[in-house]
């Protein structure tokens, strides 16, 4: 428990949560491991769980039909993998496949989601923690959606 | 405009260059670089993020930054993509043929105020084409430096430009290559996700580095707020800015924003000047 709060304390993204949120967050914590090509979720499991990564990558992958698969987003040390825990139906929305070995933090989601419940000061605080990271995902995807290395209007072109 | 000068006749007259050498960057030839040698007088000097107007005889001209400063001095490199009408008739150009070159013109990267910094060098796209050359002389005076590291993004794995120089500065250790593509399928191994993502990261000083931003408009933007979140002063931000440039010497109008020319007072501006503009919707 110590040495999972630790690493939590360290993380900036948690910097300005209280001590007894970060305990919260880190009970409900376990050190995990995947081997290169193993999963840490895939598309339509219950997402029981989230992650922090400490070492290697993960790549977010998608399957559209009769298509290669698509990565959308790969993933690295500090990074968090998985948001669908937070709302129901808490099931999975894409592949996460480790491209190295990777380490970190494992959190069970229902006990992280009964905690908040339970202590709602920590549940807020969380969630805009949570929020904050989701919105920075989200932007980045919108920027990516984007394409902005295409060309532009060719008449603009010389 | 200056109501008072009068253009230098000389500027306005492009020399002929011979392609010395003709590079393909990427698969499709859809970007490549020209070695350029002078038919006749010097080459001139030039500095890492200045262009030169190449003219494409009886087609057009274009405004391009120069992509590589040669040591040995005898040539001219520029990295051009064929994306319209003058681009895609100089790809079609061979090695040997002659094309128009005037210049160089604009501002240039400040590589002497970046000294004794750490520096961010954020690229996207063919952006990374004029950030080369500062990578180039930084590395030729590398103790004058802190830590440097670049920030490249590109649109997919076959768009990535200059990739064996990619490789040999990311195998070194006193450069930090971090590159990203927007979207790949699973057999590539690299980092998938938007540039501002791989600044994110920090690792550098940000309360006395320096960045150098390239690349489209709305890249550069969400670049700088990356590097503004990290802490960085938006006074040692700087961004090249991009503009159908025409006549180069601050007449014709064309390449203006609010009060400045980009082809005479850029194309390397402070974000702070260009920033009024990059709040203005469809300028």
């Amino acid at each position: 428990m110590k040495e999972r709060l630790r690493v939590l304390e360290a993380e900036p993204c948690f910097a300005t949560l209280e001590p007894h949120c970060l305990r919260l967050l880190a009970s409900c914590a376990a050190e995990f491991a995947v081997e290169e090509g193993g999963y840490l979720v895939r598309e339509h499991e219950p997402a029981s769980a989230f992650y922090l990564l400490q070492e290697g990558s993960v790549a977010l992958e998608a399957h559209p039909a009769g298509q290669a698969v698509v990565v959308l987003q790969t993933l690295g040390p500090g990074a968090f993998v998985g948001w669908s825990w937070l709302l129901p139906p808490y099931l999975a929305c894409f592949d996460a496949r480790a491209l190295t070995a990777v380490k970190g933090l494992r959190f069970d989601a229902e006990a992280l989601r009964r905690g908040m419940d339970r202590h709602p000061v920590c549940g807020y605080a969380l969630l805009k923690h949570f929020t904050a990271l989701i919105v920075q995902r989200l932007q980045a995807a919108r920027l990516q959606g984007l394409d902005i290395y295409a060309d532009g209007d060719p008449a603009d072109v010389p | 405009m200056s109501p008072d000068a009068a253009p230098m006749p000389e500027a306005m007259a492009p020399r002929p260059w011979r392609i010395a050498a003709r590079h393909r960057e990427v698969a499709s030839d859809e970007v490549f670089t020209w070695e350029l040698a002078p038919e006749a007088g010097p080459v001139p000097a030039m500095a890492p993020g200045q262009f030169n107007m190449l003219y494409r005889f009886g087609v057009g001209e274009v405004p391009i930054s120069v992509s590589a400063i040669p040591a040995h001095g005898r040539h001219l490199v520029h990295t051009l993509r064929a994306a319209g009408s003058v681009t895609r008739a100089m790809q079609r150009l061979a090695p040997g043929e002659v094309v128009g070159l005037r210049g160089p013109f604009g501002s240039a990267w400040p590589l002497t105020e970046a000294e004794g910094r750490d520096l961010v060098l954020v690229a996207g796209g063919i952006g990374l084409a004029p950030l080369r050359p500062v990578v180039e002389a930084v590395l030729a005076r590398r103790a004058a430096f802190g830590r440097v590291v670049l920030c490249s993004g590109t649109r997919s794995p076959r768009d990535r430009l200059f990739t064996a120089e990619l490789a040999a500065w990311a195998a070194r250790d006193d450069l930090e290559v971090r590159e990203s593509v927007d979207r790949a399928t699973a057999d590539w191994r690299g980092e998938v996700g938007v540039v501002t993502q791989l600044i994110e990261r920090g690792g550098f000083d940000a309360d006395r580095a320096l960045a150098m931003v390239c690349g489209p408009e709305l890249m550069m933007r969400f670049a700088v707020l990356a590097l503004v979140r990290l802490g960085m002063d938006e006074a040692r931000i700087h961004v090249s800015m991009e503009r159908n440039m025409r006549c180069a010497i601050g007449f014709c109008g064309h390449c203006q924003i609010g009060p400045h020319f980009v082809c005479r007072d850029g194309p390397v501006f402070p974000y702070p000047v260009m920033e009024p503009a990059f709040r203005v919707r469809e300028l």
